[in-house]
């Protein structure tokens, strides 16, 4: 008896040591979150106050309004870049999850010669990182002629090798003999698709989803780099404009906290709606 | 698995017209958007290119100028990156890694929770960066940081955190870390999740006591493969983080080129000095970094096939 009584307490040592150090974790992970939504609120007053305040005392809509009426550098209004933010995403991540998808079923359900070669070569490409190759990436886009060019923000985002990798593995889970029969049935390739593997992999196809807007909503590089005009570029590039113009100086902190709670809103919704698929698609996410 | 190479594999005729079919969209924009840019990079990475007038062939000579002339890049670059890349990549996986292993035994009610409060940051993204860290590291004393050593009474004046060439790594690396629970993470803490509940029982039975034991012996075995992947996350992420020094302090070349990293450097030769052709041939050398660093990682925890 003694015994597992002191095992008890052991484990349960254990158990509160380890709560305490997690919460204290949590709380710093979500404390620059917590800090924006409060600054995005506060009136002048607030902002500039010394000491300065972590909470908002009396919440205003005011910084949203300045953000709104702003016009940073340029005389683009500010529903232009929400507009191509909001298009140039629904477009870039419908894409991607379309063409992640073939290709994944491709790679996971079909026989053909080859496909274990380019497979390893997508694994590979995992660790391919853009920022490496910007400049050659650049002189393509030049060629190609996507300068200025709406699908200068699309067309090179659409190769998303972390996508076609999860959703393999996870189209890996379903049964071959489903797929067989169903050709055996005289079911076309794309029906077998469509109708069978898709229903059963729509976690996966949620994960791609998440990390695909993730890369697409916050992106700058294709703003920055690819389009000249600015009524071409994206909310990102815009509130970044607005920031560093600002410097360290606290003269937009409120307008720029105001934006940056609106950029982040979209991105946390669509996480928060879609952990739990995600966490399933992280267990098949293993190279072996 | 024991393939035998001499049974030629029969294709259905139909089927390899549908694979090629269905893989093209995907193949089509990974040709030209990920590995064009690699090999092209090979090419110019061995010319002088401006842009403008057509790339010349200058053999070696690049190299040369990396290993002998850009003091920057020696003194300044190489010493940044190299402290910025040890401590992201594998301080920051090794992190992860114990996270990932601590939420893992919290019981399932305020699991989910944690895991998405410490996902959050991930999904905040660049601008979020520079709008909270730039505040919170602000130079003056309203600065939340400064705020809070002076009232403790660790410094007399404000420090300029991320305008000071002393300082900027040190926000970086914070900023960084925080921002570096991602996909990788979540992958860690799924797979430890996954491991058979089996295992820890017959782990019990063969002796196995305290939770480290537990760790080493039987968790990270089953999930090597939830582990190299997340490592390639990591080696990626601690990459694509390179443009945190230019956002925190708003200026390319960074203050004193204190926090001045290979992909700045880059960045800097190709859109300043419009010296393309130097500036592709340090993408290239990095690149085959990454690729040395990875095959590492395959080398340590991948399953070797040939065994199995």
């Amino acid at each position: 008896m003694k015994k597992i009584s002191k095992k008890l307490k052991s484990i349960r040592f254990f158990d509160i040591t380890n709560l305490a150090i997690v919460t204290i974790i949590a709380l710093v992970s979500v404390m620059p979150v917590i800090f924006i939504i409060n600054n995005a609120f506060k009136p002048l007053s607030e902002l500039f106050k010394y000491p300065p305040t972590f909470f908002v005392r009396n919440p205003t809509w005011q910084n949203f309004e300045e953000f709104f009426y702003a016009t940073g550098e340029t005389t683009v209004p500010f529903s232009r870049y929400l507009f191509n933010s909001i298009f140039v995403t629904v477009v870039t991540v419908f894409l991607v999850v379309a063409i992640s998808c073939t290709a994944a079923y491709a790679f996971a359900k079909i026989d053909f010669p080859g496909r274990d070669r380019i497979f390893n070569i997508i694994v590979l490409s995992l660790m391919f990182t853009p920022s490496a190759v910007m400049i050659t990436k650049y002189l393509i886009v030049d060629k190609v002629g996507l300068i200025n060019n709406y699908l200068g923000h699309i067309l090179p985002q659409l190769a998303l090798p972390v996508g076609v990798f999860l959703l393999k593995q996870f189209m890996e889970q379903v049964p071959d003999s489903l797929s067989e029969a169903a050709r055996l049935d005289g079911a076309s390739e794309f029906t077998v698709f469509w109708k069978i593997v898709m229903p059963a992999v729509l976690p996966a196809v949620g994960t791609v989803m998440i990390i695909s807007f993730q890369n697409v909503w916050n992106d700058v590089t294709t703003s920055q780099y690819y389009m000249l005009d600015d009524s071409m570029k994206t909310l990102p590039y815009y509130i970044q404009t607005l920031t560093s113009s600002t410097g360290t100086t606290v003269a937009r902190q409120g307008a720029s906290a105001a934006a940056g709670l609106l950029l982040f809103l979209p991105n946390f919704i669509i996480f928060a709606v879609m952990q739990k698929s995600m966490l399933k698609t992280m267990v098949t996410s293993g190279i072996k | 698995m024991t393939k035998n190479k001499k049974v030629k594999k029969v294709y259905n005729k139909k089927q390899i017209w549908m694979g090629y079919l269905f893989i093209a969209p995907f193949m089509i924009s990974f040709l030209i958007f990920i590995i064009l840019p690699c090999v092209s990079a090979a090419f110019l990475a061995f010319t002088q290119y401006d842009s403008i007038n057509m790339p010349k062939f200058v053999g070696l000579k690049n190299f040369v100028y990396m290993l002998t002339n850009d003091m920057l890049l020696i003194k300044k670059v190489i010493p940044n990156t190299f402290l910025f890349a040890v401590i992201v990549g594998p301080v920051g996986y090794a992190l992860q890694f114990l996270l990932a292993w601590l939420l893992n035994k919290l019981s399932e009610r305020v699991q989910l929770l944690y895991v998405m409060a410490i996902y959050v940051p991930s999904i905040a993204g660049g601008v979020l960066i520079s709008v909270v860290w730039s505040v919170f590291f602000s130079a003056d004393r309203l600065g939340y940081l400064n705020n809070f050593l002076m009232k403790l009474g660790f410094i007399r004046n404000p420090i300029a955190w991320t305008q000071d060439g002393n300082y900027l790594m040190f926000v970086m690396i914070i900023v960084t870390l925080w921002g570096n629970m991602g996909v990788g993470f979540l992958s860690l803490f799924s797979g430890m999740q996954n491991v058979d509940a089996q295992i820890y029982e017959a782990g019990r039975i063969d002796g196995i006591r305290s939770p480290l034991t537990e760790l080493v012996y039987l968790t990270i075995p089953s999930m090597k493969p939830q582990m190299l992947f997340s490592a390639i996350m990591a080696i990626t992420g601690a990459l694509n983080a390179g443009a945190v020094g230019v956002q925190l302090s708003g200026t390319n070349p960074t203050p004193d080129y204190g926090g001045q990293l290979i992909q700045n450097h880059i960045e800097d030769y190709a859109f300043s000095r419009l010296q393309l052709g130097y500036s592709t041939s340090l993408s290239f050398v990095l690149l085959l970094v990454v690729f040395g660093i990875s095959q590492l990682c395959f080398r340590f925890l991948g399953s070797k096939e040939d065994e199995s």
